[in-house]
């Protein structure tokens, strides 16, 4: 098991907004987070992030604690949240040097990384001058271009038209099959294998 | 490939991203520059022409500037990187953040504090120092503004995530800014009077020395309760 969580709580503005949350993610498996706007989803993705704290219960990777793993946890997550994360004066190859640097590089070359999501011949080009849906799959092209387990995705299909939906469905399903494991929220439906599919409902207390 | 680079090859990357940034942003990095070049041109116009008054206050004056220039630029160490989610993206990086940190406030210091340090020889000649206590200015402000750059971080972390932060943010730092100021200034003036000013150099670098250990520590924890 990659990670588990044991009764996860969150509040923001004294409102409570999950309670005793528990769930067990396998390697090669898929978590979607589903729930009404304000239900929490971005704060439960920050939590398993690490980026913010739980309120009560912890979140473990292969069975520690993630707040004691730190940088260890970190080298196997890669998190694409609400904002791409793309600095708007660099190329798009500036962009995805800077993802490696921070995290652990994948074998692939970076070209080839512009070329699967599409974005090969604005390689020099600044990302600024992207359109959103182009900034979003450079965003997403970090996945490709750093190594890692655990993929946490916030909405990760903004802005991305259909096709380009469909590639990165392609993406998260061979990251699937190589025994990596997504969680993920979206109010767009996927074509994933049922069975690797688990489903959360946050909001439906209170 | 699939390894992640050494701690100090990220700092490398992460200080030449910063600077790259800077070099495509160059008009918002002049501004500090150009305040501390302003402000003290326009004392002499303000006071008149009296050569002495103006050398006996010169320490004074480019002390005061160059800390007022050095607050107006320390929202950007992090402003840029908070609003486009960059910030995050360090935040989970496999690094020690404290590295990364002390990484951004070394190009931070570079691109603002540097070119203080490089136009102070002309101002303090314009003001009329005398040239026995220009080496000492230049020292105080080699030694002085990397501690502004080091506490400065630790407030726009802490302030980084308000909406309207600015002021806070100038009340947080400038009394932190104060036994710089009153050491540089007064070490300055020593010099310009022909006393020996190693004293007040080396609480100079004391405090450099202090902030550097610690202030990185500090500032990577106020960014993680920022952005959470």
């Amino acid at each position: 098991m990659l990670l588990q969580t044991r009764d996860l709580s969150c509040m923001r503005n004294d409102r409570m907004l999950f309670e005793d949350l528990e769930f067990r993610l396998d390697a090669g498996q898929m978590l979607v987070v589903e729930g009404p706007n304000g239900c929490g989803k971005t704060s439960l993705l920050r939590i398993l992030t690490g980026l913010r704290l739980a309120d009560g219960g912890e979140v473990l990777w292969r069975g520690a604690p993630i707040d004691r793993l730190a940088g260890d946890y970190f080298e196997q997550v890669n998190y694409v949240g609400h904002h791409d994360g793309v600095k708007h004066e660099l190329s798009c190859l500036e962009n995805l040097r800077l993802a490696r640097a921070m995290g652990v590089p994948s074998s692939l070359d970076l070209d080839d990384v512009l070329e699967q999501v599409n974005l090969y011949i604005y390689g020099e080009t600044q990302a600024g001058s992207l359109s959103a849906g182009q900034k979003r799959r450079l965003a997403l092209a970090r996945l490709l271009a750093t190594e890692a387990a655990l993929w946490i995705l916030d909405e990760p299909f903004t802005s991305l038209d259909k096709a380009s939906m469909a590639l990165f469905a392609g993406v998260f399903e061979r990251h699937l099959q190589q025994r990596g494991a997504i969680v993920m929220t979206s109010h767009h439906d996927i074509s994933l294998p049922a069975q690797a599919v688990q489903r959360l409902q946050l909001g439906l207390t209170s | 490939m699939s390894q992640r680079l050494s701690l100090t090859q990220a700092f490398v990357f992460l200080l030449r991203r910063d600077l790259l940034l800077a070099l495509r942003n160059r008009a918002e990095y002049a501004m500090p520059l150009l305040f501390f070049v302003l402000v003290i041109t326009m004392f002499p116009l303000a006071l008149g022409a009296s050569p002495e008054l103006l050398a006996r206050i010169a320490p004074g004056i480019i002390w005061v500037a160059a800390l007022l220039a050095a607050m107006l630029s320390l929202d950007s160490i992090f402003r840029s990187d908070f609003d486009d989610g960059s910030l995050e993206q360090i935040l989970l990086s496999a690094h020690p953040v404290a590295m990364l940190v002390l990484a951004k406030v070394c190009a931070h210091w570079l691109v603002t504090g540097l070119p203080l340090l490089l136009v102070a020889p002309l101002l303090a000649e314009m003001l009329g120092m005398p040239s026995e206590a220009q080496p000492t200015l230049l020292l105080t402000i080699l030694v002085g503004t990397p501690v502004l750059s080091l506490i400065g971080a630790i407030g726009v972390a802490l302030t980084v995530g308000l909406r309207k932060g600015g002021i806070i943010l100038s009340l947080l730092v400038l009394p932190l800014y104060v036994p710089v100021l009153i050491f540089a200034a007064s070490a300055t003036e020593n010099a310009a009077t022909g006393f020996d000013p190693s004293a007040q150099i080396y609480m100079l670098m004391a405090f450099l020395l202090f902030s550097i250990s610690l202030s990185p520590w500090a500032t990577a924890a106020a960014l993680r309760m920022s952005v959470s």
